[in-house]
């Protein structure tokens, strides 16, 4: 896939949302799109029939106020790769599930619910995974606090 | 055995007759779980209605554990992914940080990773078939793809002085040059090898009784393989011609000839066999390495110990025994990385046991969760 298919893609999966999110930079490599929680779905839809038939990583970020998800997905038939990212509020972590479109959302999407606590609505099977069942708290969000974290000192 | 009965249910069947449901406990300290898993089988006499992979006994937080460090500790955690395939996890990791830091990689440094991934891609795959092997009764095999894997650890342990953790892989290039002499011992064995092989294909593949145990067990769609996200032999024992040393080709691998091993049926077969022919793969793309090598650095000049990635976010990729590895970091300018993750084969693959062992027997399932060749440490991370 050359890079101007890449953004002519790019630019029709974009059309769905207004311009409250801004194409996310990725310093290096492969294209990203940045969608609104809410175009989640269509936007997954749209790429899945662009011929993205594989989704290879579903994983977060805590960036304070928000949780940023990133996704990533392939194409063998466009031999291309693209990152799909968006963005939901700490204090309501709710965003649709794509297990429907891609099923490799099924664990993936159970360990990002597990370590930040983060809902995928539609989920079919949303139980923690890597922690314990009865385990509270999520460890991967910043403000996790555990008695044995200690801040390592800044030696080299 | 430890094979704990949890609990009966008893109902009746269409025709009144009492069908008992057996929820049997495989694991999480068990030969055939290939490390600390469990799976909570739902039993109908000897026939799977539902398997339940529970993950989480290795759990160690690597991901949390790479926030508080700077990029150069955690080589060392990422050994402690995949530890029966270290190198692996020290080359993504790297790669990751090579892109996100703009580094350049001297040419011999890639050769020597190429070699050192290759020859790991040989111990990992004797791993993977000696456990099925001995899952599956030909405990001979067992024996004789461990003493392989022996003849690969002793190699690594002339090279880096670890046998199993080897941090060899650095952001930048590698801790050190290979020993001397070292070269012409990796030549002697992968001329060795393919002998070698021929005799474990002849004792393990040829075992009528293996075969029997194997064939059709635990089928894999290439549909349902690129759906669920397969990838390493597992999703090119089912027929998907998917490998990124060849088709989305890093490091020195564009300069390798080599083919593809891909099956056809997607059985428990299928996938041990698929390893076994990548060993024979891996044998020639070593021997072509030494043979393109040449002298030189095996670091990057002017790498800071401490390094500081301007802020942003790389994702690098290789192909590991047992699929796609991937790194994901996230750097907001500081010493250490803001975020670090690891997109695991195993996990993904192990995620497909529910699906293959439905409606098998007990024993099969132990044959198909040896066929995905899990390693926990990478799964639970």
């Amino acid at each position: 896939m050359t890079q101007d298919e890449m953004t002519a893609l790019i630019a029709r999966i974009r059309t769905h949302n207004a311009d409250l999110y801004p194409l996310f930079s990725l310093e290096f490599g492969d294209a990203v799109v940045g969608v609104a929680p809410e175009e989640l779905s269509s936007t997954a839809c749209d790429l899945r029939e662009a011929g993205f038939d594989r989704l290879t990583m579903v994983t977060a970020v805590d960036r304070g106020e928000t949780f940023e998800l990133v996704y990533r997905l392939h194409s063998r038939s466009l031999t291309a790769s693209i990152f799909v990212k968006t963005v939901v509020r700490r204090d309501d972590p709710h965003i649709a599930s794509v297990y429907d479109v891609w099923p490799a959302a099924n664990w993936q999407e159970r360990e990002v619910f597990d370590l930040f606590g983060i809902v995928f609505d539609g989920h079919p099977d949303l139980r923690r995974i890597l922690m314990p069942y009865d385990y509270e708290g999520h460890p991967l969000r910043r403000d996790f606090e555990h008695p044995n974290i200690i801040r390592r000192p800044d030696y080299i | 055995m430890s094979l704990d009965i949890e609990s009966r249910s008893s109902t009746l069947s269409d025709d009144g007759m009492p069908v008992e449901e057996l929820v049997v406990n495989v694991g999480p300290s068990h030969p055939s779980t290939h490390g600390v898993g469990r799976v909570v089988v739902h039993l109908d006499g000897d026939v799977v209605v539902k398997a339940d992979p529970v993950i989480g006994y290795l759990h160690r937080g690597i991901e949390k554990m790479s926030e508080n460090r700077t990029y150069l500790q955690i080589v060392p955690l990422t050994d402690r992914l995949d530890y029966v395939g270290s190198m692996y996890a020290n080359w993504a990791y790297c790669r990751a940080v090579e892109r996100l830091a703009r580094m350049r990689v001297p040419e011999r440094a890639e050769y020597l990773r190429v070699i050192v991934c290759e020859l790991q891609r040989i111990a990992s795959h004797m791993m993977g078939i000696g456990a099925s092997a001995a899952d599956t009764g030909a405990f001979t095999a067992f024996v004789y793809a461990f003493d392989l894997r022996e003849r690969v650890v002793e190699l690594f342990e002339a090279l880096c002085g670890a046998r199993l953790t080897y941090n060899y892989v650095r952001p930048g290039g590698l801790s050190s040059d290979a020993p001397d002499g070292w070269e012409e011992s990796v030549v002697d064995f992968v001329h060795a090898l393919p002998r070698k092989l021929d005799e474990l294909d002849s004792l393990f593949f040829g075992n009528a009784i293996a075969r029997g145990r194997m064939k059709g067990i635990g089928v894999l769609s290439a549909q349902d393989a690129i759906a669920w996200g397969a990838t390493g032999p597992t999703a090119r024992a089912s027929g998907v011609n998917w490998d990124l040393r060849k088709h989305d080709p890093y490091s020195v691998y564009p300069r390798m000839d080599f083919d593809v091993v891909v099956g056809e049926r997607g059985d428990a077969y299928d996938r041990n066999r698929c390893r076994l022919l990548e060993c024979y793969e891996s044998a020639r793309i070593v021997e072509q390495a030494v043979a393109q090598m040449h002298g030189g650095p095996v670091h990057a000049e002017g790498v800071p110990r401490l390094i500081q990635p301007a802020p942003g976010d790389a994702y690098d990729q290789i192909e590991s025994a047992r699929g796609t590895l991937g790194v994901y970091l996230v750097s907001d300018g500081s010493p250490r990385p803001y975020r670090m993750h690891v997109r695991s084969a195993a996990f993904a693959n192990l995620a497909l046991l529910p699906m293959l062992a439905k409606g098998h027997t007990l024993s099969d399932l132990v044959v198909v969760l040896g066929s995905l060749d899990p390693v926990f440490g990478e799964i639970d991370r």
